[in-house]
């Protein structure tokens, strides 16, 4: 028997009970769509949460004080951990492929502009931070590459923090004082947004070593490296660690490659939008059971019409694949029509609530379709097992 | 073209063994035209679907054009009902939501004939009964007699050596059934073994041997119509 003819058979029988034959499909369509809708969902949130954390760029190095053992002890554990110093960022520049080194220091403390304050992030870096970052510069421009040791009070503020402090004026040459220290502002960076609830542009940068004082610190928090454009990331990071190991006499730091950090993500939210999608696949078990039923169904009314085409003459294996074929059909149409509600609702979701991000995946979208086409196979095998099974003579007598 | 020796068909019903065949021996020649009438419960049912291989025998040898039946696999024997082996049941068994061409065409569908060969071999089965302004219409839009040609045109369209009928004219008024059996006597004389089971002795007078069976066994089988 052709494909063709088998598939337009297995139609027929679908067709012929049309209230039936939707509302099963109607459970595989269920399933799908809560399928794909989800998996849209896991998608969506994969993609935006890499695409934060790539916003700084691809080939980043941190290297932070402190070493973070599999085991999970924390570097506080360890007792001689060597503060990280702004000479040892110095060093991991002069590496071949590194472009750039940032030192890193972070707090918080309220800067002030003639009566207005404003309690914001104080990040001390290098001249390197724009760079490494990948910011810019909206206005004047960022801190020159002084000596780290004895850098000059300058500071760069964040967009956010040059309105409140600023309203209209010009900050470009004015004193604002972080501290009891004060700083003369060169420039204004360009607003960047948040970045995981963050907001990097309620910020301020000063030199790093400066910061250090101004937080009575003697390690830096992290070192930022950017390395060449096509260089390995984990043939610079073990330069790093070596030359780190010569100058501290023990590997006290913890060096993550963002290659490595993004694989990580990248599997825990894999395993998340799988997750969600098996979730949605415990409604496809439900559709595979009604197809399951209705089948068992359709092939009890239909004994004389089984009966009949053995008598013409088809042999039990085409029985067996008449029967498949229907619940496949039913449920590869019942896929069809829960992908484009799930693709359909995804986008829909999108536009009205742009803050949370969808994204249909087609390798997703296949996947459910063949889930789909599965279940019907399953379903549908011990149903057309029985038909198969049937002995001619009693199902032609069954009317 | 058919030759039973010695066939036995035994039902286990409980403890009980019920003999719907016993030692029956039958040959029939290419071209017959064959009645079998008995009362009810004597086995001919029982009788013609093992002609048409829907069922085997417990003893005996059944030979079909010279084969021995007997040994064939469930595929072959299936390839040997589609290809040799026409069917006209009491109760006409069309799919009913097949139209009358749709279900003409089920056969050769099955065989897995092409479309293209299809289409006017459908035609002119349903031309030659008279069903051509037929072949849109479903089974429930005909009538009984139509029901039963459009079932004659499906059991004749793959050209079978073998026509098996059972009480073909069992569910038709009269002037229906009369028809039905001209056409039969049609296909008979074109050439096609017919075997035919009924209860109208008038119809059993009509065919050129008639083979009469009791309880399992062949009766009387008598040859010329009286
Ligand atoms: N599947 C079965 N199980 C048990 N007994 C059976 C089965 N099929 C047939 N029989 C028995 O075999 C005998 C012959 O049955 P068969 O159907 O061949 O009779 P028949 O001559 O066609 O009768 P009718 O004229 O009523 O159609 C009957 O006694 C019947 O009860
Ligand atoms: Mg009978």
């Amino acid at each position: 028997m052709l494909i063709r003819d088998a598939s337009k058979y297995a139609l027929q029988g679908l067709v012929g009970q049309p209230m039936r034959s939707s509302l099963t499909a109607l459970g595989i369509a269920v399933g799908i769509a809560a399928v794909v809708l989800l998996t849209s969902l896991g998608e969506g949130v994969h993609r935006y949460v890499l695409g934060e954390f790539t916003q700084f760029g691809t080939n980043l190095i941190g290297i932070a004080p402190g070493k973070t053992s599999t085991t999970g002890f924390s570097g506080a554990v360890i007792s001689n951990v060597r503060p990280m110093t702004i000479e040892d960022a110095l060093a991991l520049r002069r590496l071949p492929r590194v472009v750039a080194a940032v030192p890193v220091v972070q707090g918080n403390a309220a800067v002030k502009y003639r009566q207005r304050s404003r309690r914001t992030y104080i990040f001390g870096v290098g001249a390197a931070a724009p760079e490494v970052w990948q910011m810019r510069v909206a206005q004047g421009r960022f801190l020159p590459d002084d000596d780290p040791r004895a850098a000059r009070a300058f500071v760069v503020l964040g967009s956010k923090v040059r309105t409140e402090l600023f309203g209209r004026d010009n900050p470009l040459g004015q004193r604002v004082r972080i501290g009891s220290e004060h700083y003369r502002v060169l420039g204004v960076m360009e607003t960047k947004g948040q970045m995981l609830g963050f907001d990097l542009d309620d910020a301020v940068f000063i030199p790093a070593g400066r910061a250090l004082a101004l937080f009575n610190r003697e390690s830096l928090m992290e070192i930022d490296l950017l390395h060449a454009e096509g260089s390995l990331s984990s043939e610079v990071a073990r330069r790093a660690r070596q030359l780190l190991i010569d100058r501290h006499g023990d590997e006290d730091f913890t060096i993550v490659t963002q290659d490595q950090m993004l694989e990580v993500l990248g599997s825990i939210l894999n395993i998340l939008t799988m997750a969600v999608g098996a979730l949605g696949g415990i409604s496809l078990l439900v559709g595979g059971v009604g197809i399951l039923t209705i089948m068992t169904i359709a092939v009890n009314e239909r004994k004389a019409e089984i009966g009949l085409l053995r008598a013409l003459g088809a042999g039990r294996r085409q029985i067996l694949s008449l029967f498949i074929g229907e619940a496949i059909v039913l449920a590869s149409l019942g896929g069809l029509a829960g992908l484009m509600v799930g693709a359909g609702g995804a986008w829909l979701l999108e536009k009205i609530v742009p803050a949370l991000p969808t994204h249909t995946s087609w390798r997703y979208v296949l996947l459910a379709e063949g889930l789909a086409c599965l279940i019907g196979l399953l379903a549908g095998v011990l149903p057309a097992h029985h038909a198969a099974r049937l002995d001619p003579i009693e199902a032609l007598r069954a009317e | 073209m058919i030759q039973l020796e010695q066939v036995e068909r035994v039902f286990q019903v409980g403890e009980e063994k019920v003999y719907a065949l016993r030692q029956v021996d039958l040959t029939v020649q290419k071209g017959e035209y064959v009645s079998i009438m008995g009362p009810s419960g004597s086995g001919k049912s029982t009788l013609l679907n093992i002609l048409g291989l829907l069922d085997r025998p417990d003893h005996g040898v059944y030979r079909l054009e010279g084969m021995d039946t007997t040994e064939l696999s469930e595929r072959r024997q299936a390839h040997v009902r589609r290809h040799k082996i026409g069917f006209i049941f009491q109760f006409f068994h069309l799919v009913p939501r097949l139209s009358a061409a749709e279900n003409v065409e089920l056969p050769l569908a099955l065989a897995g004939i092409e479309h293209r060969r299809r289409k006017g071999r459908v035609a002119e089965a349903l031309e030659r009964l008279g069903l051509a302004d037929r072949a849109r219409h479903r089974p429930d839009q005909l009538s009984g007699g139509q029901r039963q040609r459009v079932a004659i045109a499906r059991a004749t369209i793959m050209k079978p050596a073998i026509i098996l009928a059972d009480e073909p004219t069992g569910n038709l008024d009269r002037v229906s059934g009369q028809d039905v059996i001209a056409t039969i006597e049609e296909l008979n004389r074109d050439g096609m073994t017919v075997v035919i089971v009924t209860h109208d002795p008038e119809l059993g007078q009509r065919t050129n041997r008639q083979v009469r069976m009791l309880d399992g066994r062949i009766e009387d089988d008598c040859r010329g119509p009286s």
